[in-house]
């Protein structure tokens, strides 16, 4: 797993006024008789602000023909109707960004599995894609893996707001536990499906993975998450180890260097014809079956963990020593 | 921006969208509120052009299509406007359950980078006067994350410009410089990629995104090459061979109550005196091992014969590297 920046493209939404102005005509010309509070809560401004645009807007127009040919419109108290737009009917067509944000996102929905209105998501990807003519025609293919049938069956219990009891395995403890979970909504991030639940024996938020829910049955009662059940941030990805976490220092080879890759590193330094990489790890038993299956990486500490991969290999060679009965 | 220049754009695009003729500078000028200047005047003059310029760049970088043209064949100065043809957004009739999927899409960067972008583009379908629910959900909410490069392949892919960027692999220390005419871009599974002609190795090749070190800079001219016509660009990524086939079986003994990750490979479990009997469906012998002595004594592989001599031999290879140094 890598740390995922934020690529920024396209123009800021909020500082762009003209944009916004140039879009507020149609807008409104589309609604006649809007509530000014509603409108500045579609455009995300404050009241104050869609009056102070509707002041400047006011003043607009097709320039040296006199009065009536300036932006107009009625306001009505709390509602507002544009009477004139001086050519102003229709928005700016998308730009290259908008397109490809729209386009882009519309592709990943519909190859999302297990998600529902793929049939409309295809819909507007199509009208969206016609409509933006050569734009449309983005430069970006996405393919997630296929829908799996589970994913499908649990998103449909999340929707009937069930509550659902589980089969878990836990790869960090290395355990499988039945859990009763009240269901809250279900991710997908980057290729895998998260379920994310409370969970009632932990007493607290939990975000389960679909691909080791072993086993699941859809309770006969209402999902009823407490207030206190707060969804997960997961746009930094799932697992953000917390320096609280035992840290392992490991020697790895090259054969192994895609391991810095795909789980968090707090360092990794070269050392020679290796590289010396340090991570936290919720369980020493996990980091155990870790490295242990892999070839090139030798633990460097803590001793701790040092000593019980000794004393298990040693003792596992033990149990071939004797010939089998 | 200030209100007075806000206004005076507002009133540029407003005239040039309601004539049909090209307008000169000079016309525009006498029009459009805020550049009044005396055109007698050398400075005077030079600041309305230097500020008539900075309007059409803050115009054009809006997206508005600003056309130049002669207004006739008398004409020697060139003149503007913008076709309502180019300007408009065209009509899309999205049916509720459309427009809803639409909102959701542009939610998808929320967490991402192209979420301005996106945002923007949605209030330009508001405006159209399409409806969106902003409470609408698809069951499956899909996080999506790009890598700083996605911005600029992409830009480069649709004009068609060659790219250079650094590009580190795990298993190579340095990052190398790699020339590339982008093709485009691929999501697959979960992962991006750009996919183009390599120009060094004078080949197709794809490159994660996330290896790629510091900045894309674009090369050259734009319409600089032709991607293939009809170009899968996800085959060239994919590296599915279909299903593994797992032949093998393997019997492998459990201490009671240990190895939670093994238990749930097993087709039968047995619980026998000295553990609980597993039967494994495998394909490959040194991977199962490997697993296998992950659990150290809590497991033992017993058959087939090479499974337990793959073991075997990776756990000595282990009690080897972990043997206190020698003292010389």
């Amino acid at each position: 797993m890598t740390p995922q920046q934020r690529a920024p493209v396209g123009r800021p939404a909020g500082g762009d006024r003209l944009g916004r102005l140039l879009n507020l005509v149609p807008y409104l010309l589309a609604r006649p008789g809007i509530e000014v509070a509603e409108a500045a809560a579609d455009f995300r401004i404050s009241e104050k602000q869609l009056r102070e645009d509707l002041e400047l807007l006011w003043v607009c127009g097709l320039p040296g023909y006199g009065p009536g040919d300036l932006i107009d419109m009625a306001l009505d108290g709390d509602r507002v109707t544009i009477t004139y737009d001086a050519g102003i009917d229709r928005p700016l067509r998308l730009n290259p960004d908008e397109a490809l944000a729209l386009v882009v996102a519309l592709r990943m929905l519909a190859e999302t599995p297990g998600i529902g209105s793929r049939d409309a998501i295809e819909r507007a990807l199509a009208k969206i894609e016609n409509a933006t003519g050569d734009l449309g025609d983005a430069p970006v293919a996405v393919r997630l893996p296929a829908g799996t049938e589970r994913l499908e069956a649990i998103r449909g219990i999340v929707e009937r707001r069930h509550a659902m009891k589980i089969t878990y395995y836990t790869a960090a403890r290395d355990e499988t536990t039945s859990r009763t979970i009240d269901p809250m909504r279900v991710l997908m991030v980057g290729n895998r499906g998260y379920l994310e639940a409370w969970c009632r024996r932990v007493e607290a938020t939990r975000l389960f993975r679909v691909a080791r829910i072993d086993g699941y049955e859809e309770l006969d009662e209402p999902a009823a998450p407490p207030a206190k059940a707060v969804p997960h941030d997961v746009s930094d990805g799932i697992f953000r180890p917390s320096t609280e976490l035992p840290l392992v220092t490991l020697r790895v080879g090259r054969a192994s260097r895609w391991i810095t890759e795909y789980y968090p590193c707090e360092e990794v330094r070269r050392d020679g014809d290796t590289w010396l990489v340090g991570m936290r790890v919720t369980d020493l038993g996990w980091a155990q079956r870790l490295v242990l299956g892999l070839g090139d990486v030798t633990v460097l500490s803590p001793a701790a963990l040092v000593g019980q991969i000794r004393d298990q290999t040693n003792a596992a060679l033990d149990q071939y020593a004797t010939p089998q009965p | 921006m200030s209100r007075t220049r806000t206004e005076r754009l507002v009133n540029l695009v407003i005239c040039l969208l309601s004539t049909r003729r090209f307008l000169t500078a000079a016309q525009i000028a006498a029009t459009v509120p805020g550049y009044e200047h005396d055109p007698e005047d050398p400075r005077d003059h030079d600041a309305f052009q230097r500020k008539f310029e900075r309007d059409k760049a803050e115009l054009r970088e809006l997206g508005v299509p600003l056309e130049t043209g002669l207004a006739s064949a008398f004409d020697t100065e060139h003149g503007y406007r913008i076709a309502h043809r180019e300007y408009a957004l065209p009509d899309i009739p999205l049916e509720p359950d459309e427009a809803a999927a639409v909102g959701i899409a542009a939610r998808l960067w929320q967490h991402a980078g192209l979420a301005a972008a996106a945002s923007s583009g949605l209030a330009k379908l508001r405006a159209a006067g399409i409806e969106v629910d902003p409470q609408a959900t698809l069951g499956v909410e899909p996080v999506v994350t790009v890598d700083p490069a996605f911005g600029p392949l992409t830009a480069a892919a649709r004009s068609r410009r060659a790219v250079t960027f650094s590009y580190r692999v795990p298993e190579v220390d340095e990052p190398s410089t790699r020339r590339l005419q982008p093709w485009g871009v691929v999501c697959w599974q979960g992962r991006w990629y750009v996919v183009g002609h390599d120009r060094d190795r004078d080949a197709t090749r794809c490159f994660r995104l996330s290896r790629i070190v510091g900045g894309v800079k674009a090369v050259g001219a734009s319409g600089a090459f032709t991607p293939p016509e009809n170009t899968d660009l996800i085959s060239h990524v994919a590296r599915y061979n279909g299903p593994i086939a797992r032949n093998g079986r393997a019997t492998v003994v459990v201490r009671p109550g240990c190895a939670a990750g093994l238990r749930r490979w097993a087709s039968e479990v047995v619980s026998a005196p000295d553990g609980d009997r597993l039967t494994i469906a495998f394909s490959d012998v040194e991977w199962l091992a490997s697993r296998l002595v992950g659990y150290g004594a809590d497991v033992r592989a017993e058959n087939p014969p090479e499974l337990r001599e793959a073991v075997i031999q990776q756990l000595k290879e282990v009690v080897a590297r972990y043997e206190p140094a020698v003292l010389a």
